[in-house]
């Protein structure tokens, strides 16, 4: 019993160190894009293990915590997904770093796709 | 016919899962709260789920069901394993990133098939996606790894696209 409770401290521990990986992630990246990257998603893994963690140490919440998590899978990737798309398409310009913009390319070739910003 | 036992799936699905909700909310099995539960999923499910399309190409086969639990052990280990790779290029001190939107054609034909790769690619940290244009995702990479960026983006939905592509038609 001892031994799970220690299981779960542990694994609350390593779920709030990747939430401060991203928060240091969120202060480093150079523009938006990346920021969603290290900022909203680090906190996946983060969330889920601090969630997990405190299931074991309250076995009664297990099944209640699993449902959050659930929730948190499906609501995280919709609203970096909607954060990422509207930066792009008000025109928040990507870093100097970035090397590639495939997208910006197939739009100026092909413009028809206005329909699809609605 | 065919278009009644669609609906028969649709509602039974979402029946299946409002109910078990219900359940694990309520950590209880006395009759009234299955009772009551029962029927308010079954009231919701019937009126909100006639049109559905939702899990019309989701195939309920044993194949399928093995290939939902290869997939969900493959997103876990992608999830976990770019986790820490997002870790690492956070914290070292040069900030290796090398940041760039590229394109990736999926062969998945199903809505539902499309949303769940790019919301897996979106959940896995380091990859997400900004949109969907007719069968091309165009994803955002903290790090394009390759000469070849064409080829890195098809290795990414490759990934997840294999089990799909048997979970849906």
């Amino acid at each position: 019993m001892e031994f799970i409770k220690i299981c779960g401290a542990v694994l609350t521990l390593i779920g709030s160190l990747f939430i401060l990986f991203a928060a240091i992630g969120l202060l480093r990246m150079p523009d938006i894009y990346n920021r969603i990257q290290a900022g909203t998603k680090a906190t996946t893994l983060g969330s889920i293990l601090t969630l997990l963690g405190i299931g074991l140490i309250h076995p009664d919440w297990l099944l209640k915590l699993i449902l959050l998590i659930l929730f948190v899978l499906i609501s995280n990737p919709v609203s970096s997904h909607v954060l990422g798309r509207a930066a792009y398409f008000i025109g928040i310009p990507l870093s100097a770093k970035t090397h590639i913009d495939n997208l910006k390319q197939d739009r100026q070739e092909n413009p028809v796709t206005k329909e699809n910003e609605s | 016919m065919n278009l009644k036992t669609m609906k028969l799936k649709e509602i039974s699905i979402i029946f299946i899962i409002l109910f078990a909700a219900w359940l694990i909310l309520n950590q209880s099995t006395a009759t009234e709260y299955l009772v009551s539960g029962a029927l308010i999923a079954l009231a919701i499910s019937m009126l909100m789920c006639r049109h559905c399309t939702v899990f019309d190409e989701l195939r309920l086969s044993p194949k399928a069901f093995l290939f939902t639990l290869l997939f969900l052990f493959t997103f876990i280990k992608e999830l976990i394993k770019a986790n820490f790779d997002i870790a690492w290029r956070v914290l070292s001190p040069s900030l290796p990133i090398k940041p760039g939107i590229i394109r990736a054609t999926t062969t998945l034909q199903s809505k539902m098939a499309r949303l769940i790769l790019a919301n897996s690619i979106t959940l896995t940290p380091g990859t997400f996606t900004i949109d969907i244009i007719d069968d091309t995702l165009y994803i955002h990479c903290v790090y394009v790894d390759s000469e070849d960026p064409e080829q890195y983006g098809q290795q990414i939905i490759r990934k997840f696209e294999k089990y799909l592509e048997v979970i849906y038609g």
